[in-house]
């Protein structure tokens, strides 16, 4: 499985969900590949992708995707991103 | 790259914004005292809000002010601006933003290191109220390496 997380600059805000997305991943006993990139690179990176994390300004840059775009509010808070990534994958 | 450690010149506190690009401006200004990026730098991390909208208001009361690695970062930096009245950057959620972190990467791998520390330190919920309520410079380091009282 993989997961792309979604910023402009693809370092920072992006950095912090893969960490994160990560983090959440092993708790939930699950294994994905979590790659950060930017908004420009969104189509390629993503292509192949299950899941892509980002916050709601991106969502309409992101465009048609296969994958399930899962909007997250506050990159800190472990607890949302387990929910709803086990709800994106699950 | 592991979190630089914080030198005064890149710890600002309490200090006054009247909007976001302020806000921003003094992240960016801060990070340019520490000799870590150049003017064109903070101007790259305010056109990133002008381009996609605030979603660098990561967290409730939290900006992570960056841009892309390029000629206006010299060498890897962070720099933490505490505001002491709350700026409005007009996300729906995390508004308003009380503390602005700045971060400058020279490649773009080398920033992971760095931010899996910050998660560390801000996946503590009290971390960034803390952080806004800090009065001495060395309270932030704490904070920021995880030393924030619970």
């Amino acid at each position: 499985m993989k997961i792309v997380t979604i910023c402009g600059a693809g370092i920072g805000s992006s950095g912090i969900l893969k960490v994160n997305a990560e983090r959440v991943l092993q708790r939930l006993g699950l294994t994905a590949t979590v790659v950060a990139a930017d908004i420009a690179s969104v189509g390629r990176v993503a292509a192949d992708a299950q899941v892509i994390l980002t916050s709601a300004e991106f969502v309409e840059a992101i465009g048609p995707t296969r994958a399930d775009v899962v909007v997250i509010e506050n990159y800190f808070d472990t607890d949302e991103l387990s929910v709803k990534l086990e709800a994106a994958i699950g | 790259m592991s979190l630089p450690a914080l030198a005064d010149r890149a710890i600002v506190l309490h200090a006054r914004a009247h909007d976001w690009r302020a806000a921003v401006r003094l992240a960016g200004d801060a990070l340019v005292e520490s000799g870590c990026t150049t003017a064109e730098y903070t101007e790259a991390m305010i056109r990133m809000v002008d381009d996609h909208g605030p979603y660098i208001v990561i967290a409730p009361g939290l900006a992570l002010a960056h841009a892309r690695p390029g000629s206006d970062v010299r060498c890897d930096g962070l720099s933490v601006v505490t505001l002491a009245q709350p700026v409005e950057f007009g996300h729906a959620h995390n508004d308003p933003v009380r503390v602005v972190i700045g971060l400058a990467g020279v490649a773009p791998d080398a920033h992971l290191e760095a931010v899996a520390q910050l998660a560390n330190a801000f996946n503590n919920a009290d971390a960034i109220p803390a952080l806004a309520e800090a009065t001495t410079r060395d309270e932030v380091r704490a904070i920021l390496t995880g030393g924030a009282p619970a």
